[in-house]
This record gives C-alpha cells, sequence and structure tokens, in this order.
C-alpha cells in the first residue's frame, strides 16, 4: 500500500460544491477519514457534520489533516493545488478535469518546490482498497490484494480493476496520474513506491498515446524493476494529431504513439497485454508464475 | 484550437514581430486587388488552412503578374488541400493571404512549446528553417538548441539570445532576433499557447528580420479565458459530424472503418477501439459520450453514429461509473424509437445499475446481441463482421 491508508486524514477542497459534496459521502461510505473541508468565504459552517473552513491553512492546524482532495473548477483548481501545498499537507489529489496546461506548469513547479506530492489533475483518484479512497472512482470493485495499479485513464482503471477482482486478485493501491500533458507524480515516481511497498507484488500499468511517460516506465524498468510489471497502452488505432479526449492522449508530429511505447516496454521485459480483453489473464499468469518460482 | 496563419501574423504585429506585407483574400477578386495594392510584384498566394505540409501540397504559389495572381486564386480558392497532415479529404480552402515577397539570405526555426517531462515551456531554436522541425532534428541535430524555461522567471534574455550566439548567427543580428524570440514567449503566455512557431524566421540581404510562417495551436483547456481567440475559431474546418457532436457536448472523432462505436471514457474508447482492430474489423469512429453524459446526450450519439454511411455495426461498450447504466440505456431506448436502427448492434454494460440498464434495453425492441465480457464483445465482432463481408 503506498501514500494512502487508513491513517490518512483528508481534507476536501470544495465541499460544498456538488461534486465535492458528493463524492465526500462517497468517500466517507468507503470509510475514508474527511476530516475537513475548504471553501473560501463559507468557513464556520459545517457541511454534514464535517468542519469547514476559509483557508487550507486553517483546516491543517485545526484537524491535522495530511491529504487534500480538489474538487474546485477548472478556473481556480491550481491555484487550490498551490494553497493545498503551501497550507501544511503531504499529498494533494487534483480530481479536476479541463485545467489549462500553463496554470499545471505553474502548480507543478510549486508543488515541488515545496516538496508536495501531487496526483493528477484530470484523475479518478487514489485507492488502497478496504482502508482510503481519495477520488471519484467506483470502491465496490475493488479488493485488498497484492497487486498495484497505476493508469493515466479512468474508465480503463475501472476495467482493469474489475478484471482482477473478478480473477480474484486483489490490489494493494490503485493510482491514477491522470490524462494531462502535465501534472503531478509520473509513472515512474509511483513505479518506485511500489518497488519499495512490501505488500505489492505486481504492478499493472495503463497507459496511452502521448508523452514519453510509457517509455520511462519501461527504462525504469529495465534498471530498477524487481516486480512483475503487467502493461497495457490504450491507442493503436488513433490518428495522428488528434487529441483524443484527453489532453494528454495526442499523437503529436509523430511522437508518442501506441507501437513505440509498446515495444519500449516488451524490450524492457515488461509484459504487454496487447488486448484489454485479456489483461486480467495476463496478470493471472505472471502472477502464477511468480508463486511457482516462490515454491521451487 | 489551431488559428490560420494570417490571424497568426495579426497578433505578431500586436507584439512587433516583423512579418511581410499582406492582405486575406476571400475571392479571385480580392486576390487580384490585394496582390494590386501590395505594389510590387511578385507576389505569394498562400492557402489558409490549419494543417501544416501546404508547400509541398502546392497550396503556396508564387504569382510574378497579377494574371498568375488571379490563376493561382482560381486554383486553391474552394479546393480541399490535401497534405501529409490532413486526412485523405483534406482541408477545404476559403482564404488565402497574398503577401509580398521575401527574398532569405538565410532561414531559421523559432518555436515554443510545452516539454511535458520537464513540465516547462522550452523555447526551440534551429540554425536551419523552412522544414518540419522533426525533419530538422533528425537532419542536423547539432543546430537544434533548446532552452527550458523556469516558469517562476520566465525566458530570461541570457536564454533569448544564446541560442543564436551558438548558430553562427552575425553578432549585430543577435539582439534584435532574442527580442523576437521574448516578444514570442510573451505571446505564448498570454494567448495560453501549447504550440506557437516562427518557420522560417528569415534573415534578408539587408539585415532585416521577417517572419515569413507561423502556427500556432491554443489550449483547448484555457479557451474559457481567451474569447479573443475563441472568436478566431473556424467550425468549417471540422467535418459536418463532428461539428455536431461538438455541439451536443461529445467527444467524437470520425476515422476510416465501418464499427461504429459507443463508449464512456476516453481511455476505454480508444481501448475498445484497439479491440476492434485486433478482432479483424476498422472502427469507424472514436465516441467517448463522458461520464456525465444524460440520456439526450446518449441518444443524439445513436444518431450521430447512424448517419454515417460507413457504419454496418454498432458496438456499445460502458463501464458504468459517473455514468450509470440505466442512463445510457435509457437514451438508446428513445433513440431507437425515433431512428430505425437496421444494423446489428452489440452491447456490453458493466458497472453501475447493469441490470436496470439490461432491462430497458431488452424492452425497447431493440435487437441487440448482449456480451458480458470483452473477450466475448471481440469474438462476436468478428462473427458479425464475417457474416456481413461479401463474398
Amino acid at each position: 500500500m503506498i501514500l494512502v491508508d487508513q491513517e490518512t486524514r483528508v481534507l476536501v477542497q470544495g465541499i460544498t460544491g456538488a461534486e465535492g459534496a458528493f463524492h465526500t459521502a462517497q468517500m466517507r461510505q468507503y470509510g475514508t477519514k474527511v476530516v475537513a473541508g475548504v471553501t473560501p468565504g463559507k468557513g464556520g459552517s459545517p457541511h454534514e457534520g464535517i468542519p469547514v473552513f476559509n483557508t487550507v491553512r486553517d483546516a491543517v492546524r485545526e484537524t491535522g489533516a495530511s491529504a487534500s482532495a480538489v474538487f474546485v473548477r477548472p478556473a481556480s483548481a491550481a491555484d487550490a493545488v498551490m494553497e493545498a501545498a503551501d497550507g501544511g499537507v503531504d499529498l494533494v489529489v487534483c480530481l479536476t478535469e479541463g485545467i489549462p496546461v500553463l496554470d499545471m506548469v505553474a502548480a507543478t513547479a510549486y508543488t515541488a518546490k515545496k516538496r508536495v506530492r501531487l496526483i493528477g489533475p484530470n484523475t479518478p483518484g487514489i485507492i488502497s482498497p478496504e482502508r482510503c479512497k481519495i477520488g471519484v472512482m467506483a470502491g465496490y470493485i475493488h479488493r485488498k490484494g497484492p497487486v498495484g495499479v497505476v493508469s493515466r485513464s479512468g474508465t480503463l482503471t475501472y476495467e482493469a480493476v474489475h478484471q482482477l477482482t473478478l480473477a480474484g486478485i486483489g490490489q494493494s493501491t490503485c493510482v491514477g496520474i491522470g490524462g494531462d500533458p502535465v501534472g503531478g507524480l509520473s509513472f515512474v515516481e509511483i513505479l518506485d513506491l511500489f518497488e519499495e511497498d512490501g505488500e505489492t507484488e505486481a504492478v499493472v500499468l495503463i497507459g496511452e498515446i502521448g508523452g514519453t511517460q510509457e517509455e520511462e516506465a519501461a527504462e525504469f524498468f529495465r534498471s530498477k524493476g524487481t516486480k512483475p510489471l503487467v502493461a497495457f497502452i490504450a491507442g493503436l488505432t488513433a490518428p495522428p494529431d488528434r487529441r483524443m479526449g484527453h489532453a494528454g492522449a495526442i499523437i503529436s508530429r509523430g511522437q508518442g504513439g501506441a507501437e513505440a511505447k509498446i515495444r519500449a516496454l516488451e524490450d524492457a521485459g515488461v509484459t504487454v497485454a496487447r488486448s484489454l480483453a485479456e489483461l486480467g489473464e495476463s496478470v493471472m499468469d505472471v502472477m502464477s508464475a511468480r508463486k511457482n518460482r516462490k515454491e521451487r | 484550437m489551431k488559428i490560420y496563419e494570417h490571424q497568426v501574423k495579426d497578433l505578431f504585429r500586436k507584439y512587433a514581430i516583423p512579418v511581410p506585407k499582406g492582405i486575406v483574400a476571400r475571392t479571385v477578386s480580392e486576390a487580384v486587388s490585394a496582390a494590386r495594392s501590395l505594389g510590387s510584384l511578385p507576389v505569394v498566394v498562400k492557402a489558409q488552412t490549419h494543417a501544416g505540409g501546404r508547400g509541398k501540397a502546392g497550396g503556396i504559389l508564387v504569382a510574378a503578374t497579377l494574371e498568375e495572381a488571379k490563376a493561382a486564386a482560381s486554383a486553391l480558392l474552394g479546393r480541399n488541400l490535401v497534405t501529409d497532415q490532413t486526412g485523405p479529404e483534406g482541408q477545404p480552402v476559403n482564404a488565402l493571404l497574398i503577401e509580398e515577397r521575401v527574398e532569405a539570405a538565410r532561414e531559421l526555426y523559432l518555436g515554443l512549446t510545452i516539454d511535458r517531462a520537464k513540465k516547462c515551456p522550452a523555447l526551440i531554436v534551429c540554425g536551419k528553417g523552412g522544414v518540419e522541425i522533426e525533419e530538422l532534428a533528425r537532419q542536423e541535430p547539432d543546430k537544434v538548441v533548446v532552452e527550458h524555461i523556469d516558469p517562476a522567471f520566465g525566458l530570461r534574455p541570457f536564454q533569448a539570445s544564446r541560442p543564436f550566439f551558438s548558430l553562427e548567427i552575425p553578432p549585430g543580428t543577435v539582439g534584435a532576433l532574442a527580442s523576437v524570440a521574448m516578444a514570442l514567449y510573451r505571446l505564448f503566455l498570454a494567448s495560453d499557447g501549447s504550440i506557437l512557431e516562427i518557420n522560417p524566421l528569415v534573415l534578408t540581404d539587408a539585415g532585416a528580420i521577417v517572419a515569413l510562417d507561423a502556427k500556432m495551436t491554443i489550449d483547448d483547456n484555457a479557451l474559457f479565458r481567451q474569447p479573443d481567440l475563441v472568436s478566431l475559431s473556424d467550425p468549417g474546418s471540422e467535418s459536418g459530424l463532428e461539428a455536431e457532436a461538438r455541439r451536443a457536448g461529445l467527444n467524437y472523432i470520425k476515422l476510416k472503418g465501418n464499427v461504429g462505436c459507443m463508449v464512456n471514457g476516453a481511455g476505454l474508447a480508444m481501448a475498445t477501439m484497439d479491440l476492434i482492430k485486433l478482432a479483424g474489423a476498422e472502427p469507424a469512429n472514436f465516441l467517448d459520450v463522458g461520464g456525465g453524459a444524460t440520456s439526450e446526450m446518449v441518444k443524439e450519439g445513436l444518431r450521430i453514429l447512424l448517419s454515417d454511411p460507413d457504419v454496418q455495426l454498432l458496438f456499445i461498450n460502458v463501464f458504468g461509473g459517473i455514468l450509470r447504466c440505466d442512463v445510457l440505456a435509457r437514451g438508446l431506448a428513445a433513440g431507437a424509437e425515433e431512428l430505425s436502427v437496421k444494423l446489428p448492434v452489440i452491447v456490453r454494460l458493466e458497472g453501475t445499475n447493469k441490470k436496470k440498464g439490461q432491462e430497458i434495453l431488452a424492452a425497447s425492441g431493440i435487437s441487440f446481441v448482449s456480451v458480458g465480457s470483452l473477450k466475448e464483445a471481440a469474438e462476436r465482432i468478428k462473427c458479425e463482421m464475417a457474416r456481413g463481408r461479401p463474398a
């Protein structure tokens, strides 16, 4: 389990907005400790029994919150991320979709300087099944177990987790790093955390077209990876120069195509599932091979 | 969002980046009078399309006389220009930029983009220009210089001039080139650029600097704060169905195949296209109805899929989360009532309210095949396509 556990104390920025309120209720129902909300100008009036503050600094001082979930509209979301980083939390999860890239350039530089970890934006969030969920994913499809999941896509993660759970394979932590061109923690940084994590035995990586993160993950696996890695890359049939929904999912000037990413991963010794339908099976094969090796 | 060369050059004028004298023309007679009022021949007649590669595709013509200008304008206006950066259908030429011809003593490349890995803007300079930057990087890697820009401090003057010193530019010209780079960065920030390029940036024998061609892509996520740039957008450059889908709030991209697909979520939509391809068929489109889709949007999505004459089979693949399966099913049922669905339909529903969704579909009268997993879906697609294929 990485980044979040049953002790994580969560504050929600934008708790009184529609999205923030809905997902706060869902997160609490899942068992997440939501200790505070922040909505500038609405401090002092509790939301569903949760104390609400005007600023992150106040919320952290009064409640000891250690992580923030950002449900703030795109125009102000990057500022909310920076406020969280300055306000004293260790982890910021930014769920907002549609933030201008230049705003995220500033926000990621800021969080890096403050040594605060950022997940997202444009992510379903992070979940350590049966312990803590900070995000919008449906909790019920997850089971606690030995496989870490890291992904750039929301529904594709649900699909992968669903296949794993059906196959009887639980998850240690599932992290959506987000579908935007510029964001917080990268594939490599998450893989590094899974390497160090005692509970995680294997990792599933779900990438897509655009950028170079999959290639960097391949290089990381080649030089440092000790745990089996199974990957799937979406977008083999994507045409160039068209944004495939996510701002980051674009084959720009011939770079970031799926074939090159798959080749880089396979060359590094990563098991790549060519079809999404076979992802669960690929993980099962890898897990049972590992078990056999251990028993021998 | 992309804007046209002549629009980028208007922005350049505001930022004191020198451009050739030029006039926009939308008819042949406008083109001729533009050429005349420029006052010197020859002129360059440039098709205004969003895609690059116009020169090679015959979209940029030099006219030595007014007669030639007229002929060039007639040849280009109203035509669909196919370049190696467009699809086979090309892009319509509805406007021309008529410009004075500038003789280049030397061509450079100057561009700004976001370096995703380094999470900051990057200034890219190349000692050669006029060719795509990727091609330049392959041909002359030593002549490509990149300066990463710290967002907290912006482009520093030393960074704006350093690349030119390394490229054997006459030292007397470096100051003026650095000013162009600084102005370009100011424009990049002010307009939320994701790509902004001058290619070529020309040095003349007289020592002048001129931005001969210009390209700009604006961050779609920032359009809410760029009303002036939004007013420059040209919906006419999109194909009909794509524009209709956009108006309905759907994320739709037309492709070449014949399996129409409707999916929720961009990643799953891409993976579904790939699955179709692996099953030996070709996807007809990318369609992400999104997490917040209503039944109305689903219905509109179905209408768009059925309006595509290439579509021979529908595959609905939804993993219900924020979008519930019953909401989707209600949209499909409502759509099917209005539009007659004669094509085979394969449906895979999973996630929130799956059972309710299946019941609604079963009661709707749509004849469809329900599949339980993606594996089964792939098998069905294979089998339907084999059946439908003419012998």
